[in-house]
């Protein structure tokens, strides 16, 4: 098959590639521009691990073809830290809030925390939940990914952070 | 998992896309946000030779007011379905529903002409498109046509389209202001498709059921429009007897597969019990 050249932005770098229409953007980030953050856990577009912000959208990268994202703007969990380098506010309340335990979920996590913080900078707690609801935890550590993301909201709205009572 | 190769085209209007999709036959697929024909070619029980990529035609995109309809564009997603201001006015039976499908990030890439023209039962929007009474445009190799959402499902991803035709719009005519409307939707998780799920569209006149439609999600080859059920209930003033015997009339129409999600007649029953819900919600929402 003849392969197709693509060009996008990803992690504010634009990148040029030659892609086989079939490859899919997931593969087409860890194994063409090395991004091994974005996980390719179910790979059926149900666990989120491989969710990555595309044109101001959440997106399963494994259900995305490479050549689908042609011309995009693209945001990976490499590219969510400040630019000076300090850990961005979700980074830091997943620390903060010890919102992982064997991480693998996290990079999606994240990133789909990331898009839900720009649509509504000021969620309750049911709306962080439905929100990140494509998103699996097979620890099952929801209750302080819900946490971490409160930490961030506040964080990023210059308020205290207050936990809620359990 | 890896799609079997296929050649990628990306017209630019739906006269291109018709021309390719005419000219390639059983080797061509339409794909519009592929949330359901990648997954499909991941596991190679879709195999296509060219992928024709709806993306790049504008004329698909938007929600439009149209006289007494809406009309939206098949390339319309799901979240923006659910953030139409003018749909949420009109006919706020769509948000309720694309709230209740997958997840946030298939409802950020999904379609809503995709949901409808795939054919696939567990798909919410037939029903509700039966229900409310949709049109489908269809452009095809002779020019355009419109199919009736209630004629257009013929069998489980069995749908009135021909090799070429493309989905290019849903026309609804708005419900009556201040009508009842619920879409009830019975899954094991989020991201599930339906085990039973009822649409009802009605309208309330001095205390009785003035006009009503019903559509049933995943509890048969084909979403299901209960016309006989609604009938019992207009002029009723949805009194327990009379819900009772509209019920038993649409589980009578049911016919699903035992599954996963259950033995076929605990899903007839649960499509009974779905509609009784979703019967009882619409009424405390309409006016009059």
């Amino acid at each position: 098959m003849a392969k197709s050249q693509v060009s996008m932005k990803v992690n504010g770098k634009a990148v040029e590639e030659l892609v086989e229409p079939r490859t899919l953007l997931i593969h087409f980030l860890r194994e063409k521009l090395h991004l091994t953050g974005p996980h390719i856990g179910c790979e059926t577009s149900h666990c989120g691990a491989c969710t990555v912000d595309l044109d101001g959208k959440s997106v399963k990268s494994c259900t995305v073809f490479a050549v689908q994202a042609n011309g995009a703007d693209i945001r990976t969990i490499e590219g969510m830290a400040n630019p000076d380098g300090t850990l961005h506010a979700l980074q830091e309340g997943f620390r903060e809030m010890h919102g992982l335990q064997c991480g693998f979920c996290t990079p999606g996590m994240i990133t789909r925390a990331y898009r839900l913080l720009q649509e509504n900078n000021n969620p309750t707690e049911e709306e962080i939940r439905f929100g990140i609801a494509g998103n699996l935890c097979r620890c099952t550590g929801y209750q302080n990914i819900v946490k971490a993301i409160q930490f961030a909201a506040a964080k990023l709205n210059g308020v205290p952070f207050q936990e809620a009572a359990e | 998992m890896i799609p079997g190769s296929f050649s990628y085209h990306r017209p630019s209007s739906v006269k291109e896309a018709v021309g390719l999709l005419a000219s390639l036959g059983d080797d061509g697929r339409a794909l519009a946000g592929g949330h359901s024909l990648i997954p499909m070619m991941k596991l190679r029980l879709a195999t296509p030779a060219n992928l024709v990529d709806l993306a790049g035609i504008t004329e698909l995109k938007g929600i439009r007011a149209d006289g007494s309809d809406v009309v939206i564009g098949a390339m319309t997603t799901q979240y923006e379905v659910i953030g139409s201001d003018l749909l949420a006015a009109k006919v706020p039976i769509l948000r309720e529903t694309s709230l209740l499908i997958a997840d946030p990030q298939v409802r950020y890439v999904g379609t809503l002409g995709g949901n409808v023209a795939n054919g696939d039962p567990g798909n919410d929007m037939p029903a509700v498109m039966m229900c409310l009474g949709a049109t489908y445009h269809v452009m095809g190799k002779a020019g355009d046509r419109r199919v009736a959402a209630r004629d257009f499902y013929q069998g489980a991803y069995f749908t009135s389209l021909e090799s070429g035709d493309v989905l290019t719009a849903v026309r609804i005519p708005v419900p009556a202001a201040g009508h009842g409307f619920a879409y009830e939707k019975l899954k094991r998780k989020i991201g599930d498709y339906a085990t039973a799920a009822a649409a009802v569209v009605l309208t309330m006149s001095g205390g009785k059921v003035a006009s009503c439609s019903i559509g049933l999600t995943n509890v048969a080859e084909t979403p299901l429009w209960a016309e006989e059920a609604a009938k019992i209930l207009t002029g009723s003033a949805l009194d327990a007897a009379t819900v009772k015997r509209a019920v038993a009339a649409a589980e009578a129409i049911t016919a699903p597969a035992s599954d996963a999600r259950g033995p076929a007649q605990y899903r007839t029953k649960m499509a009974g019990v779905m509609l009784t819900r979703a019967l009882a919600r619409a009424k405390a929402r309409a006016r009059a």
